[in-house]
């Protein structure tokens, strides 16, 4: 009897400690999230900077100035709803003002211009690594959350059910052809 | 920054992921960064000044061969006291689900941690296996890097996730500008060259780089092939450079072709440069087992025209075949034909130079360690520094107790 008492004992404290385990490893994977959430909106915030300072520049012809702030200017401020289609509006208009190469070399040749292209070069290529990044950790953190144990036994708390972000981040080729021949 | 870099595999064994992380390890330095590599070694091997012996590595057979990894408590202890003495910014891990180094490295830390993914396994009952190990510790590394889109889809398949593809990276002028040696060159090239005629010479040299021993390399599919290119072109030499047994390898040869290949054995550096320079063609049969190609790129910056078996990743790098020919994988009738129309046609050969020369820029050192230093910036922003994680291996972890 006491042999079966204690076996039984040693079987939840062993359940516990598992689940224990557990809670500990999800706990990681959401501060994971949340910094290469932080990360990726450095990295989203960076570009919309740089095209905004690209657009007030006058660098750029009026038209394309006119498009580049818009979407910039929108994407900065659009509600956390809003924000995956602002941030897709902006690459797309990066991608259609950045489609020519001699719009790149345009840019490169004014004074200071060589700084601003490197930089909007940067962006555009981090923007798609923090994206993945972030939306690495997202997934394997609702891998574990799907999982009966987590369910059952709310070892997620209060903690919101991660969502992956999801946006066009595909940077105009001949920004990013440039930084590989540079 | 101050960088770690964590090396599977033993330091003493030249191979593709060490020459990776030296010239990544160089790189770094070269920009001014602290790097620090933790590799498997032997305690009398001389080590460059940034590397730190993890201890000698124990030879296991492991994924088809024998490689040599670390693991157990020493080594483990060993790992915790260079993440402590480190201090790093963000460490590296190279390769982190074999059962080495980098998965003890990843267990026992916290904090920005960056991985690179060279094989692409296909999928092992030990995979499946060791899923719900290997998971725990995977879910620490910050951001992952596949070397081909080969490598990342394996990756996504195997352990679900993403990862951001960055090519292996090469030092593209020092193969560019490598002077060719006259006694591996054809008579042709060397009278192009402005050398002395010599009618003993060949016709022409193939050349061929890697482990002979190690069937995945496919030598024996080039030795199948190589009484047809004989036949054809009968002044060809074939040159062979790599350690193996030299009479296993030619004997499915008949005796009297023998004299047409040349073992070089392990060549330097300089010399692969120098090989890769001189031949008139490169011939790549591997059957399997390679997630990159580093060695197509390598002749590429070297101007060699390369026929390479159409392995996804040798695809991959040879840009579908724009850069440089493919031929059915395992092959040696195919690998024949394309090989003496090859020979037969100069101009095909300095084209495919030409466009292989143009096509590697965007593996240069520049341009790749351009990229992983994105990744680190990436994932260090607002991050702690890298630390020894407390929770996963201290006492009061595995009872349970530790709670942050």
């Amino acid at each position: 009897m006491t042999a079966t008492l204690i076996w039984i004992l040693v079987a939840l404290v062993a359940v516990g400690l598992y689940l224990s385990w557990t809670a500990g490893r999800l706990d990681r994977l959401h501060a994971r999230i949340d910094a290469a959430r932080a990360a990726l909106d450095a990295q989203l915030v960076r570009r919309a900077s740089v095209t905004q300072e690209l657009a007030t520049s006058g660098v750029l012809d009026p038209a394309a100035s006119i498009v580049l702030y818009e979407a910039a200017h929108a994407a900065r401020q659009a509600e956390e709803d809003q924000r995956e289609v602002a941030e897709s509006e902006l690459t797309q208009a990066l991608r259609a003002v950045f489609a020519e190469a001699q719009q790149v070399d345009e840019v490169r040749g004014a004074p200071g211009g060589e700084d601003a292209a490197r930089e909007l070069a940067e962006a555009v290529r981090r923007v798609p690594m923090a994206r993945r990044f972030h939306n690495d950790a997202v997934g394997a953190a609702r891998r574990l959350r799907e999982h009966r144990k987590v369910r059952w036994f709310r070892l997620a708390g209060h903690a919101p059910f991660p969502m992956a972000f999801e946006m066009d981040d595909e940077p105009p080729a001949a920004l990013t052809e440039r930084t590989a021949a540079a | 920054m101050r960088i770690g870099i964590v090396c599977p595999y033993s330091w003493d064994v030249p191979g593709g992921v060490q020459f990776h992380i030296r010239d990544l390890a160089e790189y770094f330095t070269g920009l001014g960064h602290e790097v620090s590599v933790l590799a498997p070694a032997d305690d009398d091997t001389p080590l460059p000044p940034y590397v730190v012996s993890a201890g000698r590595a124990v030879p296991v057979p492991y994924n088809g061969s024998v490689a040599r990894l670390n693991f157990g408590f020493l080594s483990a202890a060993r790992v915790r006291r260079w993440l402590h003495d480190g201090a790093f910014d963000v460490i590296h891990i190279h390769e982190p689900t074999s059962p080495s180094l980098g998965l003890l490295t990843c267990w026992a830390a916290q904090g920005p941690i960056v991985a690179t993914f060279h094989t692409s396994n296909p999928r092992s009952r030990a995979m499946i296996a060791a899923y719900s190990i290997l998971q725990a510790a995977l879910e620490k590394i910050s951001a992952r890097i596949a070397v081909s889109e080969y490598a990342r889809r394996t990756l996504v398949e195997h352990l679900g996730g993403d990862a951001v593809v960055i090519p292996n990276g090469v030092d593209v002028d020092f193969f560019a500008k490598a002077e060719p040696k006259a006694e591996w060159q054809s008579g042709r090239a060397r009278c192009a060259a402005g050398g002395p005629v010599d009618d003993g010479a060949a016709d022409a040299t193939i050349g061929f780089i890697g482990r002979i021993d190690e069937p995945r390399k496919g030598l024996p599919v080039l030795m199948r092939a190589l009484p047809r290119i004989l036949a054809a072109r009968p002044g060809t030499r074939l040159l062979v450079a790599g350690r193996g047994d030299e009479e296993e390898a030619v004997r499915t040869l008949p005796a009297e072709l023998r004299s047409r290949v040349e073992f070089l054995g392990m060549v330097s550096d300089e010399d692969k440069a120098r090989f890769l320079r001189s031949i008139d063609l490169y011939v790549a049969p591997n059957t399997g087992g390679e997630s990159f190609g580093i060695i197509l790129v390598e002749a590429m910056s070297a101007g060699a025209p390369v026929l390479a078996s159409d392995l996804d990743a040798f695809a991959q790098v040879l840009d579908q075949g724009a850069a440089g020919e493919l031929f059915a994988n395992g092959d040696a009738g195919a690998l024949a034909d394309a090989a003496v129309r090859l020979l037969a046609d100069p101009a095909r050969r300095a084209e495919l130079g030409e466009r292989g020369s143009a096509h590697v820029r965007r593996f240069d050192w520049s341009t790749v360690g351009a990229d992983i230093l994105s990744v680190y910036e990436t994932v260090t922003a607002g991050a702690a520094a890298v630390a020894a994680d407390d929770r996963a291996t201290g006492l009061r972890a595995r009872l349970g107790l530790a709670r942050d």
